[in-house]
């Protein structure tokens, strides 16, 4: 089997441009709190998802507008409930990291790991139920090393339950390094739960569909969960405003502010400790010239890398048609919002 | 005396107590970042980055607490300590029982709470009430940074679990991170009071248990902690304008409640009310009642509180927490009944 690569590269059009649309409303303060894109995931979410059928369930995380704008969930209400509005789709009630679709089984949580179990219950109900569905949890590299995403990796393989588990690998747990807080391999860790474990480059959609045709085969022919943990960039940031990306966006302007006390604490009393002291401020330092400068790798950018094997003129319709369903959507929430107040 | 801004009191607090003790560490998610002055100063060994695994690491700290060290353990938002509760329900809090009192668990679980800045109902919830119906765990909630500063000295030195917790609203990191205050196209109701002060220099431990009258009264009084304070001391002052004078108590711990005060007061006002982040039913607002009555004191009462999940709409949320309009009302009620 191959990919429809066109069909997968207009899923990730329409994807990055909601996310750009969410931005925009974020930054002109019309979503209050915490905005988590999935900018960068877009090649792991359709990949995946272009095998979903009709009765599927979805189990999502803090990053949930990608797989729901994937799953044809209606971009309107979607912008309405981010904003707080009551024609959103849960009545202004979740906002963005709880958003939740019962016609189309499909839920998200802020609580890091939790679509892991969330997701063995959806495919304990499919089981049961034996309807032919299956149930996709979506998660990070942090999320790989709470305790409920290892207990529902033995869970769903103990129950042979239909689920393919999606790591998305941005090796970032909010500012930590993933690998420095993870011991051995997430991949093999999936294995040894005694299932397969797919290991791919999530910027190359093609080998994401490929990877998850094999799991998806085997949870709709009963034989239990997979894991696949795919690679990808991080790119807006583990949230809009990611104080650490405005350090290397505007160095001197955040120098102000959190040098002095840096430079205080490093200096306190005994003076004895000095040198090593500005060791652990160097770490800081690579922290976030490691994570500020993977923002510019666009080389690593899946949309891209998904273009490239497009024909050049079914790229420029593709995103021309998802540009404007976007802008049709946000017109459509802006209208919303004004009717209501 | 030193102004310093609630986080830099608790920052502060926690330098001097760490330079003068070392077997205080400070571990959880992101605290290299987070708490980036203590790293910068005492490194690695005891500022300690976990992974995303806090069964793992607050379970750890229960252990690393028996066995001698005195660890801070992060659970950036309390709402996530609920995938780690088993280390507080049944470990920490009862080893000193099951010990036959040969054994304490001197560990600081330190956690931001309560909301007002449109994060949701997973992110913004209080939950003091539930961790402070264990027995054998302290529970803090400081509303302004000398309380900030002298509480975590307290909790530092207590033999026992304190669950130490920090308002999001008093916290100017915080709202930057969670709340993208750095837009600058969103502003929060932050109360001043609460958000900067005045702290000692070093910093004074404040004990735990014990509140404070904020305002003085005598027609009812108004018991509260964290931000709610800041509203019901902004209540109050309306209140005055129309001659209606309410004792408004800080109880700035928990468990153990100050329960003197809380009857003190009642017995001289004979009205109570309470207002409360947390929610509503089975909690503080609940437990205050049942201080009054067990004092054998006759009180009118009444609470605002939290009374379901916290919506997202900011306009939704601003009715959901305790506000000055129905800390007013409540207030009115109870003198015209």
């Amino acid at each position: 089997m191959k990919p429809d690569i066109e069909r997968l590269y207009r899923q990730m059009a329409r994807m990055r441009f909601f996310e750009e649309a969410q931005a925009d409303l974020w930054n002109r303060g019309l979503v209050p709190g915490e905005m988590h894109l999935g900018m960068g995931e877009e090649a792991v979410v359709a990949g995946v998802l272009d095998h979903l059928r009709e009765g599927d369930a979805l189990a999502l995380d803090h990053r949930s507008t990608p797989p729901l704008v994937a799953r044809g969930v209606d971009l309107a209400s979607m912008l309405l409930e981010v904003m707080g509005e009551e024609e959103g789709l849960c009545g202004g009630m979740g906002g963005h990291m709880h958003l939740f679709s019962r016609e189309h089984l499909a839920g998200s949580s802020g609580i890091v790991g939790s679509s892991a179990p969330m997701g063995a219950g959806f495919a304990l109900a499919a089981q049961y139920l034996d309807q032919g569905g299956i149930a996709f949890s979506f998660f990070g590299d942090g999320a790989a090393n709470q305790g409920l995403v290892l207990e529902s990796l033995n869970l769903a393989s103990a129950w042979k339950l239909p689920q393919v588990f999606v790591c998305k690998d941005n090796s970032w747990a909010i500012t930590t390094r993933t690998r420095s807080v993870t011991g051995g391999c997430l991949a093999r860790r999936a294995a040894s739960f005694g299932m397969p474990s797919f290991r791919v480059d999530g910027t190359r959609v093609e080998r994401v569909w490929t990877a998850a045709e094999k799991a998806v085969r085997r949870a709709r022919a009963g034989r239990g969960p997979s894991f696949i943990l795919a690679s990808c960039p991080r790119m807006e940031g583990h949230f809009l405003g990611d104080p650490l990306l405005r350090v290397y966006k505007e160095p001197l302007k955040q120098a102000v502010e959190i040098g002095p006390p840096l430079a205080k604490a490093a200096f306190s009393r005994p003076l004895s400790a000095l040198a090593r002291r500005c060791g652990y401020l160097g770490n800081i330092g690579r922290t976030i010239a490691t994570l500020g400068g993977e923002r510019y790798l666009t080389a690593i950018d899946p949309l891209l890398r998904a273009a490239r094997l497009v024909p050049e003129e079914s790229r420029a319709r593709i995103e021309e048609e998802a540009r404007s369903e976007v802008a049709e959507a946000v017109a459509r929430a802006m209208e919303g919002r004004r009717r209501h107040g | 005396m030193a102004r310093m801004t609630f986080a830099q009191a608790v920052d502060c607090a926690l330098e001097t107590a760490m330079a003068a003790d070392e077997r205080i560490m400070v571990m959880g998610e992101d605290v290299t970042m987070l708490r980036r002055n203590l790293y910068v100063r005492f490194g690695p060994r005891r500022v300690r980055q976990t992974p995303i695994s806090e069964a793992a690491f607050l379970g750890a700290g229960v252990g690393a607490a028996m066995a001698g060290l005195r660890p801070v353990v992060e659970i950036m938002l309390v709402d996530f300590i609920a995938v780690a509760y088993d280390a507080l329900l049944n470990e920490a809090s009862k080893v000193n029982a099951f010990s036959g009192g040969k054994w304490n668990v001197p560990l600081v679980v330190r956690a931001a709470c309560g909301g007002g800045y449109g994060d949701g109902g997973q992110h913004q919830q209080c939950l003091w009430g539930m961790l402070a119906g264990m027995p054998g765990i302290s529970v803090v909630v400081p509303s302004n940074p000398a309380d900030a500063a002298g509480l975590m000295l307290s909790a530092l030195e207590c033999d026992h679990p304190v669950v130490f917790l920090e308002h999001k609203l008093l916290s100017d990191y915080w709202l930057d991170y969670l709340g993208g205050a750095s837009r600058g196209t969103v502003s929060f109701d932050v109360p001043a009071g609460g958000a900067e002060g005045e702290v000692a220099k070093p910093p004074q431990p404040v004990p735990i248990g014990k509140g404070r009258v904020a305002a003085e009264g005598s027609d009812l009084s108004v018991f509260s902690l964290g931000v709610s304070l800041h509203r019901c001391l902004e209540a109050a002052s309306s209140l005055a304008a129309k001659g209606i004078r309410a004792e408004v108590i800080d109880l700035r711990s928990v468990t153990p409640l100050d329960r003197e005060l809380i009857a003190d007061s009642a017995r001289k006002t004979g009205r109570v009310l309470v207002v409360d982040e947390d929610y509503m039913g089975f909690g503080l607002s609940g437990e205050v009642a049942a201080t009054v009555a067990e004092a054998g004191v006759e009180a009118a009462f009444a609470r605002v509180c939290c009374e379901g999940v916290i919506p997202f709409a900011r306009h939704l949320e601003e009715e959901a927490l305790p506000n000055k309009r129905r800390i007013i009302a409540a207030a009115l009620d109870l003198v015209s009944g």
